[in-house]
C-alpha cells in the first residue's frame, strides 16, 4: 500500500520540476544555447561576403581568426578604449550611485519618493533617443555643456571632436544613463543594515566619516560585489553609446571592442572574424569577472 | 482563472484581426513596389513618384530612406534576411559587392532595349562602375567625384590669375600662399581622416592600384608613389595642416579665415559653401578640376546607381522606374530638387545647371573620372589606405616601410579573393 504512493510521489519529484522549468529550458537552449554554439563553429570558419553568396566558399580555418583578430592593431586600440572605459566608467559609476543612495537613505531627505524616481529615470530611458539628445548637449558651440563651462570662466571643449575629449564625453553620459540601476540596489543595501550600529557608533562619538568608513562600506560590501560584477560585465558591452554619438571617430578613439565586433560583422560581413572577436570579449569578461570575485573572497578572508 | 483565459482569448482574436487586416489591406492596393533610397534623395524623390503612379495605374511606389551611415550594413542584412526590396539607390562602390553576392539584375538587355537609357550619354567613368567583368548591374542616377574648392582672392594675391592645372603649378601657387600666410596658414586642407584626396591623386597614374586580377595590392607600383610623394610633401612643407576632419570644428569658417585656400571636397559642398559663407565671401571662391601629374588630372567616379534586385517580382516594373528617374526631364527636375549632378550629359543643358558656374569644374572632371578598382574589399582597403597615409604623415614612419606594410595588409584583404580566383567560382 505504501510502496506504489512512495513511488508515485518520486516520481512526481522527478516530473513536477522539469514541468516548471521545462519552458524556460527549451526557450534558452533554442534562443541562447544553440546560438552561442553555432557562433562558436562560425568563429572557426571564414565566413564572410563570399561565403554569403556561396556556402561552398566557406573554409574551415580553425584559430586563423583568434590569431588574426590578435595580431590586428586596430583590435588591441579597441581593447585599450574600451578598458579605459571600463576603468575609469566603473568607479565613477558606483561612486556616484553611492552618492545618491546616501542622499536618498539620508534622514533628512526631503520628497524621496520623488528623487528616488527621478533619478532611476535615466536607467530606463531608450538609449539611442538621450544619446541623440546628449548629442546637442555636447555640441561645441551651442551646447549647453559648453555653455556652462564657459560661464564658469572654462574654454569650449570639443567633447565629440578630439580625440581626448571623446571618451570622457561617452563616459559622463553612461554614468548618468546608469547610475539609477546601481543606486537603487545600493539603497536597498544601506537600508539593510541595523539601525542599531549607527546608534552604538553615536554613543561611542564616531564622526560621519568614521560611520561611514566602519559601519556602511563593510555592510555593504556584499551588494557593491554585486554592483562591481554587474557594472564591469555590463561596461565591457560598450556599443550604443559610440555607435549613436561617434561612430567610433575621432580617430578611432571610441572604437570599443564591440563596436569593432560590429564593424567586422555587419559592415564588411566577416562573420567568422566578429564571432572570434566577441568570443575574446567573454573571454575577458569572464576572466575580469572572476578577478573581482578571487579579490573579493581573499579580503573577505583577511577580515 | 477565468479572467486569465479570457484575456488569452481576446489576445487570439486580436491577433486573427491583425492577421485578417493585413490580409485586406494588401488585396485591393494592387502591386507595391519598394524602393529603397539613401538620405535626402529618399525625401525628394518622393515629389517625383506621382507622375509615375500616373502612369502605372494600380502601382503604389513605396519609398523607404535608409540613413547613409547605416546604408551598407542594412542593405547586406536585407539580403542575408531575404528582405530586399524590388529597386534601391546604392553607392556605386558597392555595386562590386552586391554583384559577388549575385544580390543585383544584370540590365544590359533591358539598356539595349531601351529608348530612355542610353550608354552614350552618361560620364564613361562613371558608367563603368557598374560593369563588373563585363557585365552592367546599374545604371547611374547622380554622381560626383571631388576636385578643388578654392579662394580666388588668395589665389590673385599669391600672384595667379588662374587655378593651378597640375601638380608643378599646384605647387608654386601652395609655396607662395603659405609664404604670404605666415606660419599660422596653409594652402591646402587634405582631412587626413579622409581617404579621398589621395585617392584622386592615386588615381591619376596609369599605374592600376590593384594588380593580377585586382588579387594583389600594387602599392609599391612608381604611380602609387608618385602619388604619395605629393601628398607627403604637401604636409613636409607645411602646405596642409596635419589634421584631421574633426579637429576642424566648421570647415566653412575656416575656409573664410584663410586658415587653407585649396580645399578637396565633392559637389554637396557647392550648396553648403553658398549657404554657409558670408555674403562678402561668396565672390572670393571657386571650384577646379583637380591637378593632375601634367594637366588637368582623373578623379574617383563616385555617386549613386540605381540597381534591381535578383529576389524581386516586378523587375519589369522596376526596370520601368529606373528608367522613369533616367530620363532626361526628371535628371534635370532631380538636379533641381537635390542639386545632386545628373549622371547624363544632355541633363547638364537644363538652364539651372547649365548657368552654374561652380559645377563647370565638376562636368569637366566628370569626363576624365576613374572608378576605384571593382573588388568587394575596396572600402577597408582605401580606409587601411589612409591609416597608412596617417602613419607616414602624422606618425613618422618611412613611406617605403608604410607602403610595404600596405601591400601586405591589403594582399592580406584580398586573400580570400585569391583562393576564389584559383578555384574561378568567382570569375
Amino acid at each position: 500500500m505504501n510502496k506504489p504512493v512512495a513511488n508515485k510521489s518520486a516520481l512526481n519529484k522527478h516530473y513536477v520540476p522539469w514541468t516548471f522549468v521545462g519552458p524556460a529550458l527549451l526557450a534558452l537552449g533554442v534562443f541562447f544555447a544553440l546560438p552561442v554554439f553555432a557562433a562558436l563553429l562560425l568563429s572557426f570558419t571564414d565566413f564572410d561576403l563570399y561565403a554569403l553568396a556561396d556556402s561552398k566558399n566557406l573554409r574551415v580555418v580553425w584559430l586563423d581568426n583568434y590569431i588574426e583578430v590578435l595580431r590586428t592593431p586596430l583590435f588591441w586600440k579597441a581593447l585599450l578604449n574600451t578598458l579605459y572605459f571600463v576603468v575609469v566608467g566603473v568607479p565613477l559609476s558606483i561612486g556616484v550611485a553611492l552618492g545618491a543612495a546616501l542622499l536618498l537613505n539620508s534622514p533628512l531627505a526631503r520628497a524621496k519618493a520623488f528623487f528616488r524616481t527621478a533619478l532611476f529615470a535615466p536607467y530606463v530611458t531608450a538609449v539611442v533617443a538621450v544619446a541623440l539628445i546628449f548629442r546637442y548637449l555636447f555640441h561645441t558651440r551651442y551646447g549647453l555643456i559648453n555653455y556652462g563651462l564657459e560661464y564658469l570662466g572654462f574654454a569650449p571643449i570639443d567633447w565629440l571632436g578630439d580625440p581626448h575629449w571623446s571618451m570622457p564625453a561617452i563616459i559622463l553620459f553612461a554614468v548618468w544613463k546608469n547610475f539609477g540601476y546601481n543606486m537603487i540596489i545600493l539603497l536597498a543595501g544601506l537600508q539593510s543594515i541595523p539601525i542599531e550600529l549607527y546608534e552604538a557608533a553615536r554613543i561611542d562619538g564616531a564622526s560621519g566619516w568614521r560611520q561611514f568608513r566602519h559601519i556602511t562600506l563593510p555592510s555593504l560590501r556584499p551588494v557593491l560585489l554585486l554592483v562591481a560584477i554587474i557594472t564591469v560585465a555590463g561596461y565591457f558591452q560598450l556599443f550604443a553609446e559610440p555607435y549613436v554619438m561617434t561612430r567610433g571617430d575621432p580617430l578611432q578613439s571610441t572604437v570599443s571592442v564591440l563596436y569593432y565586433m560590429f564593424q567586422q560583422g555587419f559592415e564588411w560581413w566577416n562573420l567568422g572574424r566578429a564571432t572570434a572577436i566577441a568570443f575574446l570579449l567573454f573571454a575577458l569578461t569572464f576572466f575580469v569577472t572572476r578577478l573581482l570575485l578571487w579579490f573579493a573572497r581573499r579580503h573577505g578572508e583577511e577580515t | 482563472m477565468t479572467s486569465r483565459r479570457a484575456s488569452v482569448l481576446r489576445l487570439a482574436a486580436l491577433l486573427c484581426a491583425a492577421a485578417l487586416s493585413a490580409a485586406c489591406t494588401r488585396e485591393p492596393a494592387g502591386t507595391t513596389l519598394k524602393f529603397w533610397t539613401i538620405g535626402r534623395e529618399g525625401e525628394v524623390v518622393a515629389q517625383l513618384l506621382p507622375e509615375f503612379e500616373r502612369a502605372h495605374p494600380g502601382v503604389h511606389v513605396r519609398v523607404q530612406q535608409i540613413p547613409l551611415t547605416a546604408a551598407h550594413e542594412k542593405l547586406l542584412t536585407a539580403f542575408a534576411g531575404d528582405a530586399l526590396p524590388d529597386v534601391a539607390q546604392i553607392g556605386n562602390t558597392w555595386i562590386p559587392e552586391f554583384a559577388a553576392l549575385g544580390a543585383v539584375e544584370q540590365l544590359q538587355g533591358r539598356v539595349t532595349d531601351s529608348s530612355v537609357v542610353r550608354q552614350d550619354d552618361y560620364f564613361p567613368g562613371i558608367w563603368d562602375t557598374n560593369v563588373i567583368d563585363g557585365k552592367l548591374y546599374g545604371v547611374p542616377w547622380y554622381v560626383d567625384t571631388r576636385l578643388v574648392f578654392y579662394r580666388t582672392d588668395l589665389l590673385a594675391q599669391a600672384g595667379f590669375a588662374q587655378p593651378p592645372r597640375d601638380w608643378d603649378e599646384w605647387r608654386r601657387a601652395m609655396a607662395a600662399i603659405k609664404q604670404l600666410g605666415g606660419e599660422k596658414k596653409y594652402a591646402v586642407f587634405l582631412p587626413l581622416n579622409e581617404f579621398e584626396p589621395l585617392l584622386g591623386l592615386a588615381l591619376q597614374q596609369s599605374d592600376p592600384l590593384l594588380r593580377d586580377h585586382a588579387s594583389y595590392g600594387n602599392f609599391e607600383s612608381p604611380g602609387f608613389r608618385r602619388a604619395l610623394a605629393f601628398y607627403v610633401e604637401m604636409f613636409r612643407n607645411g602646405w596642409a595642416p596635419p589634421m584631421s576632419n574633426t579637429q576642424i570644428s566648421n570647415v566653412w569658417d575656416e575656409f573664410s579665415h584663410g586658415l587653407f585656400a585649396f580645399y578637396i571636397t565633392g559637389p554637396w559642398n557647392i550648396g553648403e559653401f553658398k549657404r554657409r559663407l558670408s555674403a562678402d565671401m561668396q565672390d572670393k571662391w571657386n571650384t577646379a578640376p583637380l591637378p593632375g601629374p601634367d594637366g588637368p588630372g582623373a578623379g574617383a567616379a563616385g555617386g549613386s546607381s540605381l540597381a534591381i534586385f535578383h529576389s524581386s517580382t516586378n523587375k519589369q516594373l522596376a526596370w520601368e522606374l529606373t528608367e522613369f528617374l533616367s530620363s532626361v526631364p526628371n535628371q534635370q527636375r532631380f538636379y533641381e530638387l537635390t542639386g545632386d549632378l545628373p549622371a547624363r550629359r544632355s541633363a547638364w543643358d537644363d538652364p539651372a545647371l547649365a548657368g552654374e558656374g561652380y559645377a563647370r569644374a565638376f562636368r569637366e572632371q566628370l569626363e576624365r573620372a576613374k572608378p576605384t578598382p571593382k573588388v568587394p574589399e575596396w572600402e577597408r582597403i582605401a580606409q587601411e589606405m589612409q591609416l597608412m597615409a596617417d602613419r607616414v604623415i602624422r606618425g613618422g614612419v618611412a613611406p617605403d616601410v608604410a607602403l610595404r606594410d600596405f601591400d601586405a595588409v591589403t594582399d592580406d584583404i584580398l586573400a580570400k579573393r585569391r583562393a576564389l580566383l584559383v578555384k574561378s567560382s568567382v570569375p
